[in-house]
Formats: structure tokens, C-alpha cells, sequence
């Protein structure tokens, strides 16, 4: 019998079903085997996270163990079904950092005497369950990605309504100064994390549509083509509400990850680098005046520029926490203190915005080098289905989306280890949080879909 | 697209390769400067976080860490307060450490080179890392008596034995309390550190070691006199002139003997009767003959000039160099700019006591692995032969004189023969008097040598002297020696 895919579609239901979970499909091996792979480094860290810091082993990280993986078995299994052909990488490369966020989670409730359902460890576990469940439903929903461009406008609402959400009075919330927060009295979070998907497919369904009126009508000027002013009436726009992020939710990194999302596309779409030097300009100048105005962003400043300065040390909001956080990656040095071994517990919200450097004090420069290392693969992988993707559409978000992750990445390590000032974002996968899991997990979903489908197409392509 | 896609992952790149490069910078090429700043809590964690080695007297613990039940998992505990404070040092927090703690921490924290296979095995075998214990050559009994006869006077003594440099004893008086120091909350260790570094009493710095440094007034005529004799200079039988007052040269100024008078009755004197009756002006005109370079070289061989670590630094002692010879002439009874720490001087006692060979003094008894087996056993150090035996000789039956017939009469135990110099070192017009006392005992067979200094007169103005307040309590230290 022939194993090609037009073959099954003559079989009963059921018999296909039994046909693709029986029917060994290379791609999913390596990924079932990958999975195995990041779930053995992951229980091998919690466990020496208890031995490193009690001593013995604790019966906490076995249901975490048991959690994380039976529900990215689940996962797995899913995508057996309706993706079959996604993107074997992404996945054991998510559930590696997911469950290492877990255990470096875990490892600071132990220091911070947490337990059961106080635990942090405990809530990361069920928001992990949480949103790998959304995750599965986006990707069994979601069966042909081409459906999202014809509501590129319902999500531009979407978007923008969750990114004003915590202004809202009464449900609004400001956390360590930053207003990104909504609390709904049983649960607290970050809509703008989720807003971030919805722009990523406003964006690159906005795009697709306007990218030729965008690129090619203009008048030359300086050796080049500048877009016509009513052309620049969405840049405008997405530069005003980056603008408002900044200066009523007091978020720097927000502002920066929508706008640099928008740019890039914008970049992609036209493939005019103007956009960058207009766009970086205008972001530039909005965050030089409001670092003249607001007394956030100037202190943000001085305490990235003279961290070591006792004035700025000392000062509310200044420098306290990022030296704390330098001191923790210093004291790991190359090979780290060993998990369970350091004190990454000083420094403040070591769990959520500073655990890179509560892993890069106990599992050193090595650490956090591996850690960087599967972003980047991931991150990889996601250009790789954006080149090979079907559509300009396809391509414009998986580009938007991988750039997302990246770019957050860069914005939170680098404002730990000082490459630029600090904000308030929260690092992917890793650091403490229910709506960024939940937003990221979404991403990996959509990007599992973009690449079943260039894959799929091809073999048929190639079948037929 | 596919150009721009490119790029974009180009920019991309270039973003992440900025965070490798700052990670490496921050966990590399910074982390010394990093972990030496004082706001770094992990340094003072990470040298609690190993058991640190004990510290022994005997047999009993002096100085040990027991678990805490907080971060920093060791609490330091001193057995005693303030009777070991001198030599233990303290161990804070936040305010460093001192003494022994200092001197030998890289021992008793567990990081020397010699304990890192311990380490390794430690982690293997997933025990604790642990530091490793200090024995003293300090004796218990000698140390309580030294700290009794002292009293609530401020001064220092030192008791050491002369064939092998152990320090038996080692006072500064007043003393405080470690434990004050060595508590976990660090707003008490700052005030009472403050009040402690405020006191006029100055209880923190170590008098016998370290300090302002003192005039040792007519102990240091010892050192003249070994110089005058070994170098040939002057013999036993040598004189020199007995005034009852000399005019210093190219100065209106004159100088005197303690007495007032001249020196005995004779109109001649030796260097033996100058000893004994600690005379001002033969010194002065002893020193003036055998010159400041070679009482130089002499007062280089007994220590002066030398920084001494026993293993707690000493600071060095000075002999003045390019005086002109008004200047030669005081400094030869200890005046002028001859400053001395209580420990040369004892060093000087013990090399005339050990027929003039000089032990390199130390506290330290061995270093002992966790089991307490010994990780370096006690070895006796040669530090110089400044005098040959002979002059040593000489020097002794002077000194024994100078207790049984002389100025250091209060020394006398019955039944032993003591050597003994008494000091009583002028400070400037009207300023109370240092008085001293240096001396070995018994002479022919020298236990234990002993220094004692007391300042401000010991609260008599210029009224006291080495012998009357002083040689009583070098007395009781070497009775307490040899009641061993």
C-alpha cells in the first residue's frame, strides 16, 4: 500500500486515524525523540535543583516533570494529526527553555521557602498546561493560515483594544511602575503580550494589501524614493499608539517591540530601508523627548548608563536591581555556581524579568550561551518557514512573529546585561507568567501551522 | 522577500551576537571587579557558606563556627571575649576581618592550595567544604596570667619561648569582645564598630604588634650594648667616661642619668655597670663610639626595619638612619626617633636568651585537617644569628645582674635565676612616661622570654617606673611559664 497522503483520504476516519498514529512519519520521530531529549534535561535539572539546594530530592519536581511532559506529549500528538509536517525543531527547542524557565522557577521558590500552590513553580506548571492547551487548539483550528488575512482589521482592533486594556480605570494595573497589567480580580494579566500576535497578523495582513502603493509610488529626493505623505498615514499611526504605550502604560520595551515588529515588516513588505531610517527616527525622537519629560525614562537612563553610581543605585526605580542582577552573572562566571548552589534569590523578580541572570549565576556564561543558542535556533527556524513560505501573507508572519520572540529576547537580556536600559518585558519561555506562556505558546502554534503547510504543499507538489 | 528576509535575520544576528558579547564581558573579563564590590552580598555569602575552620588553644576552641539558621548558614563564636581578641582577630560581615581570622584565612575558610584536593573530594562526596583548623602555640595558662597582671592597665605583653619562637603568650590591653562583631546584623556591627574605632581607648588595635609604635627608652640599650660588644668595638673590660651630666654636641641641651648622679662611683664605667644600673650617659657615649651604621646593621639583625608575620603582620620597628651625633647619642638610650613594637623587643630578649640565635617568633602551633590530624606539624624557624654566643653570654650574666643587683630588682623570683631590662622611655615634656620590662628566665636555661609595656605611666604621670610597676607583672608571666 502506498504511504502517500492522497492514499489515506480513501480510508474510513477511523482507519486514518489508526494509519497516523501507527504510520512512523519522519519528521514527528525526530521531533518525538528531541522532545524525549529536552524533557531528560529538564528533569536532570530540577532534580539538581532540589540536590543543589536541600539536599534530596523533593516530590514537587516529579509532577512538574510529569506535567510539562505529558502535556507536550499532548501536544506532539496533536500535531500528528493535523500537522504533520510542521517544523520538527521548534517544538523540543520551546519545551527545552520552557521547562529550564520551570527549574530555575522551582529553584527560587526554594530560596524563597514557596510551596504547593504558592509555589511560583506550581502557577508556571498550570500556565504552562494553560496555554499549551490554547496552543493545541489554535493549531487544530487554525487549519489554513490564509483565513487570518481576511480579518486583518478585526485583529488591528483586537490589538490595539488590549493594548489600551490596562488603561482602562478599575481594571488597569500598575506593576513596578509600569501600567501593563489587568486584573480581573481572579487572575492578573498582561494583555499586551497577546496584543503582540494580533498586531503580527494586523501588520502583515495590513501589508500584503498596501505593500505596492507603499513601495513603489514616491517622489526621489537624495538619491531616494520617499513615500508620499498620505502613504505615511499607518506609520503615523502605529508610531502614535507606540508613543501612548510609552507615556501612559510607562513601558519602554512594549513600545519598542510593537514598533520594531512594524518596522521590520514594513521593511519586508517594501523592501525599502527608508522605512527604517523614518521609523527609527520618529521612535528616536519620541523617546529622546519623553526621557526629557518623563522622570521614568531619565532615571531608566542614568541607571543603564552609571549603574554603579550610589546616587543612581540608590534612587526609586534606579539601578539596584540590574547591579544585583550583574553581581548574580559575575558570580557565576564561566561554569556557573551549579544549580541550587548561587544566590539568585537577592535580586529582585528573579523569577520573571531577571532569570537570565539567575541562570547565568548558576549555570555560568556556558548557560546562558546554550540559552541564547536555541533562541537562535529557534528564531532560525522561523525565518526558514518565512523564506520557504507559500504566501507573502505566510511570510510576513512567521517573520513577524519569530521577530517578536527575538526582539523580546534581545530587549529583556539585553537590558540585564546592560547592552541597553532596562524594561519591563518578560523573557519568552522562560521567565514567570501566565499571559507571556500563553501569547508565546500561540506563536509556536501558528508558526507549527505556517511550516506544515509549506512542507505539506511541497510534498504534494512533489506527490502528485 | 526573500533579499529582505535575509537581512532582517542578518539584523537579527547581529542583535543576539551583542548579547553573547556582553554576557562574556559581564561573566568573564568583569567579574573581578564585579564580586570586590562592596555591594555584593555573595562574596560575604560564599566565604559563610563553608564551615570555617576553628581555632584552638590546647585542646579547647577558642574560636568556631557553629550552623545558623539564616543566610548565612555559620555563626562565629569566641570562647573567652576578650582574653584571645588581640590574637583571633574578628570576623564580620561587614566590616572585614583582623587578626588570625586575616592572616590565615585562606586556611580556615578551606581556599589554600594545599586543601584543594579536599575540596574536590568535598564535592564529590557531597559533604560540605569545610576550612581548616588553626592551633595555637599559645598556652592557656600563661595567656590568663599575662592578662591578670596587666590588669585594667593599657599596655601589651608577650611571652615567647626562646629556643623555638613560640608565642606562649600575646596581650593588648584593653581588649574587646569579638562576638560583638561577629553577629549577623549588620546595623549592630556598625555601631558598635563605630564605638569601638571611637573609643579614646582604642581597644581594636593590637598594642603588642601594631599600633602607634613606642620609645623603648632603655630596653633598646640591649641593642647597643650586643653591638658595642660583638662588633669589637668594646670589650667587656672597655670604659667610658662617668659624668654626672654631658652636654650634647652643637647643642645647649644636656642629658642626665635616671639617678641624677653619675653612674657608681667611679670615674670610669663598663658597659656591664651601665647595663645594670641603666645609665643614660655611658650609653650615649657607647653609641657614640661604635657609630650609627653598625648599631644599624645590629638593630637589622635583631628584626628592626623587617616586617615580621606571625602569621599577623608586625609593623616594622625603626632605628633612625643620618643622625648627626647629638641625635646618635639619644637614640642610643631609646629616645629620638627609635620606635619599636613590643615584639621586637622580645625578639631581642630572646636571641641574648637562646646564646644569640633568633627564632622566628609565631603563634601558630600546625594547621589541622577536619579530622584534626595535623596538615603542617610545627617547625621551628631560624630568623637571623644576630650575636655570637658568646656576646650572648655577656649580655646575660649583665641583664641577671641588672635583676639581682640592679635597676630591674622587681623581677626577683626566688629560686631562679631572671634576666631582666627595664625601660622607662620619655614622650616630650611633661607627657607620662612608656615603662618596660624585657627578661628571660631561668638565665641559664631560658623558658621563656617576656616583654611588658605599659603606657601613660600606667596612670602615674611620670612617677612610675619599669621596675616599680612593670617588672612585677613580666614576674607573674614568667612564674606562670615556669610553674609548668
Amino acid at each position: 500500500m502506498s504511504l502517500s497522503p492522497n492514499s489515506l483520504e480513501n480510508s474510513t476516519i477511523t482507519e486514518q486515524l489508526m494509519l497516523r498514529l501507527k504510520v512512523p512519519t519522519k519528521l514527528r520521530n525526530l521531533e518525538a525523540t528531541l522532545i524525549i531529549f529536552a524533557m531528560v534535561v529538564t528533569s536532570a535539572a530540577l532534580a539538581l535543583v532540589d540536590l543543589g539546594a536541600t539536599g534530596k530530592l523533593n516530590p514537587p519536581i516529579i509532577g512538574l516533570t510529569l506535567g510539562l511532559g505529558a502535556i507536550v506529549l499532548a501536544m506532539h500528538i496533536a500535531q500528528r494529526f493535523v500537522a504533520r509536517d510542521a517544523d520538527p525543531l521548534i517544538l523540543p527547542i520551546v519545551t527545552l527553555l520552557n521547562g529550564l524557565g520551570i527549574a530555575m522557577i522551582h529553584r527560587l521558590d526554594i530560596s524563597g521557602g514557596l510551596t504547593g500552590w504558592q509555589a511560583n513553580a506550581t502557577r508556571q506548571m498550570v500556565w504552562t498546561a494553560i496555554a499549551i492547551v490554547v496552543a493545541i487548539v489554535v493549531i487544530i483550528v487554525v487549519r489554513n493560515h490564509r483565513v487570518l488575512q481576511r480579518y486583518r482589521y478585526v485583529w488591528m482592533l483586537v490589538g490595539v483594544g488590549l493594548l489600551m486594556l490596562p488603561l482602562v480605570p478599575f481594571i488597569g494595573t500598575t506593576i513596578n511602575g509600569a501600567r501593563l497589567w489587568v486584573n480581573l480580580g481572579f487572575v492578573t494579566f498582561q494583555p499586551g503580550e497577546i496584543g503582540k500576535i494580533a498586531l503580527a497578523l494586523f501588520f502583515a495582513g495590513y501589508l500584503v494589501t498596501a505593500r505596492d502603493s507603499l513601495s513603489v509610488v514616491g517622489r526621489r529626493m537624495f538619491g531616494v524614493t520617499w513615500p508620499r505623505i498620505k502613504d505615511l498615514g499607518p506609520i503615523f499611526v502605529v508610531w502614535g499608539i507606540a508613543m501612548l504605550v510609552l507615556i501612559f502604560q510607562r513601558d519602554l520595551g512594549t513600545s519598542l517591540l510593537y514598533f520594531g515588529l512594524f518596522l521590520v515588516l514594513m521593511y519586508v513588505a517594501t523592501g525599502r530601508a527608508i522605512w527604517f531610517v523614518v521609523g527609527g527616527g520618529l521612535f528616536g525622537t519620541g523617546a529622546l523627548v519623553a526621557s526629557q519629560f518623563l522622570g521614568y525614562v531619565q532615571g531608566r537612563f542614568a541607571a543603564w548608563l552609571d549603574s554603579f553610581n550610589q546616587e543612581n543605585y540608590d534612587a526609586v526605580g534606579g539601578s539596584y536591581q540590574l547591579v544585583q542582577g550583574l553581581f548574580g552573572f559575575a558570580s557565576g562566571g564561566i561554569v556557573g555556581t551549579g544549580l541550587g548552589a548561587g544566590h539568585p534569590g537577592i535580586v529582585p523578580l528573579a523569577e520573571s524579568d531577571y532569570i537570565m541572570a539567575s541562570l547565568g549565576e548558576e549555570l555560568g556564561l556556558i548557560g546562558v550561551f546554550a540559552i541564547l543558542t536555541l533562541f537562535m535556533l529557534f528564531v532560525a527556524r522561523g525565518i526558514r518557514i518565512g523564506i520557504n513560505g507559500s504566501d507573502d501573507f505566510g511570510r510576513l508572519l512567521a517573520i513577524g512573529l519569530t521577530f517578536v520572540i527575538a526582539l523580546q529576547v534581545f530587549i529583556v537580556v539585553g537590558g540585564v546585561t546592560r547592552v541597553i536600559p532596562v524594561t519591563g518585558l518578560t523573557t519568552p519561555f522562560l521567565a514567570a507568567g501566565g499571559s507571556s506562556l500563553v501569547a508565546n505558546w500561540i506563536i509556536v502554534a501558528l508558526l507549527l501551522r505556517l511550516s506544515d503547510t509549506v512542507r505539506h504543499q511541497r510534498e504534494e507538489a512533489v506527490g502528485t | 522577500m526573500i533579499k529582505e528576509l535575509n537581512r532582517v535575520s542578518l539584523g537579527i544576528g547581529v542583535l543576539f551576537g551583542a548579547l553573547f558579547v556582553s554576557a562574556t564581558i559581564i561573566q568573564v573579563f568583569q567579574v573581578d571587579n564585579l564580586r570586590v564590590d562592596p555591594r555584593n552580598v555573595r562574596t560575604v555569602y560564599d566565604s559563610y557558606a563553608t564551615e570555617r575552620g576553628s581555632i584552638l588553644v590546647g585542646s579547647t576552641l577558642i574560636a568556631e563556627s557553629i550552623p545558623a539558621d539564616d543566610v548565612y548558614r555559620y555563626q562565629r563564636v569566641y570562647h573567652g571575649g576578650g582574653l584571645y581578641a588581640p590574637i583571633t582577630g574578628y570576623y564580620t560581615i561587614n566590616q572585614g576581618i583582623s587578626g588570625l581570622e586575616f592572616a590565615m584565612n585562606d586556611k580556615l575558610s578551606g581556599q589554600s592550595n594545599s586543601q584543594f584536593f579536599d575540596q574536590v573530594m568535598a564535592l564529590v562526596s557531597g559533604t560540605d567544604p569545610r576550612g581548616a583548623s588553626v592551633k595555637l602555640t599559645v598556652n592557656a595558662a600563661v595567656q590568663q596570667a599575662a592578662r591578670d597582671a596587666l590588669g585594667e592597665l593599657t599596655g601589651a605583653a608577650i611571652a615567647l619561648e626562646p629556643s623555638t619562637g613560640r608565642i606562649l603568650a600575646l596581650v593588648s590591653s584593653p581588649s574587646f569582645d569579638p562576638n560583638d562583631l561577629a553577629s549577623h546584623n549588620t546595623d549592630l556591627v556598625l555601631s558598635k564598630y563605630a564605638s569601638l574605632v571611637n573609643s579614646a581607648s582604642q581597644p581594636l588595635i593590637n598594642r603588642a604588634i601594631t599600633g602607634d609604635l613606642y620609645h623603648p627608652g632603655s630596653v633598646f640599650k640591649l641593642v647597643v650594648a650586643a653591638a658595642a660588644l660583638d662588633s669589637g668595638v668594646m670589650s667587656e673590660l672597655s670604659t667610658v667616661p662617668n659624668p654626672a651630666r654631658l652636654k650634647l654636641p652643637l647643642s645647649d641641651s644636656s642629658i642626665r642619668n635616671w639617678s641624677g648622679n653619675s653612674c657608681g662611683p667611679e670615674n670610669s664605667v663598663t658597659i656591664a655597670t651601665a647595663l645594670r644600673l641603666s645609665c643614660n650617659i655611658p650609653f650615649a657615649e657607647i653609641g657614640a663610639q661604635v657609630g650609627e651604621s653598625r648599631i644599624h646593621d645590629y638593630a637589622e639583625a635583631f628584626g628592626f626595619g623587617a616586617t615580621v608575620e606571625i602569621p599577623m603582620v608586625v609593623s616594622p620597628s625603626t632605628y633612625p638612619t643620618g643622625m648627626d651625633e647629638a641625635q646618635l647619642m639619644l637614640s642610643s638610650f631609646g629616645q629620638f626617633d627609635v620606635r619599636v613594637t613590643p615584639l621586637q623587643i622580645a625578639m631581642v630578649s630572646s636571641a641574648i636568651a637562646n646564646g644569640g640565635v633568633l627564632m622566628s617568633p609565631t603563634i601558630v602551633d600546625s594547621v589541622l585537617a577536619r579530622d584534626l590530624s595535623p596538615l603542617a606539624p610545627f617547625n621551628p624557624v631560624q630568623y637571623s644569628t644576630p650575636i655570637s654566643p658568646a656576646t650572648a653570654a655577656s649580655l646575660r650574666d649583665m641583664m641577671v645582674a641588672g635583676v639581682s643587683n640592679g635597676v630591674a630588682s622587681g623581677a626577683r623570683i626566688r629560686g631562679v635565676s631572671v634576666a631582666g631590662k627595664t625601660g622607662t622611655a620619655e614622650n616630650g615634656e611633661g607627657q607620662p612616661y612608656t615603662l618596660w620590662f624585657t627578661g628571660f628566665a631561668p638565665a641559664e636555661n631560658p623558658r621563656v622570654a617576656v616583654v611588658v609595656v605599659v603606657e601613660n605611666g600606667g596612670g602615674a604621670g611620670q612617677s612610675a617606673s619599669g621596675n616599680s610597676l612593670v617588672a612585677p607583672i613580666a614576674r607573674k608571666i614568667m612564674e606562670a611559664v615556669l610553674a609548668q
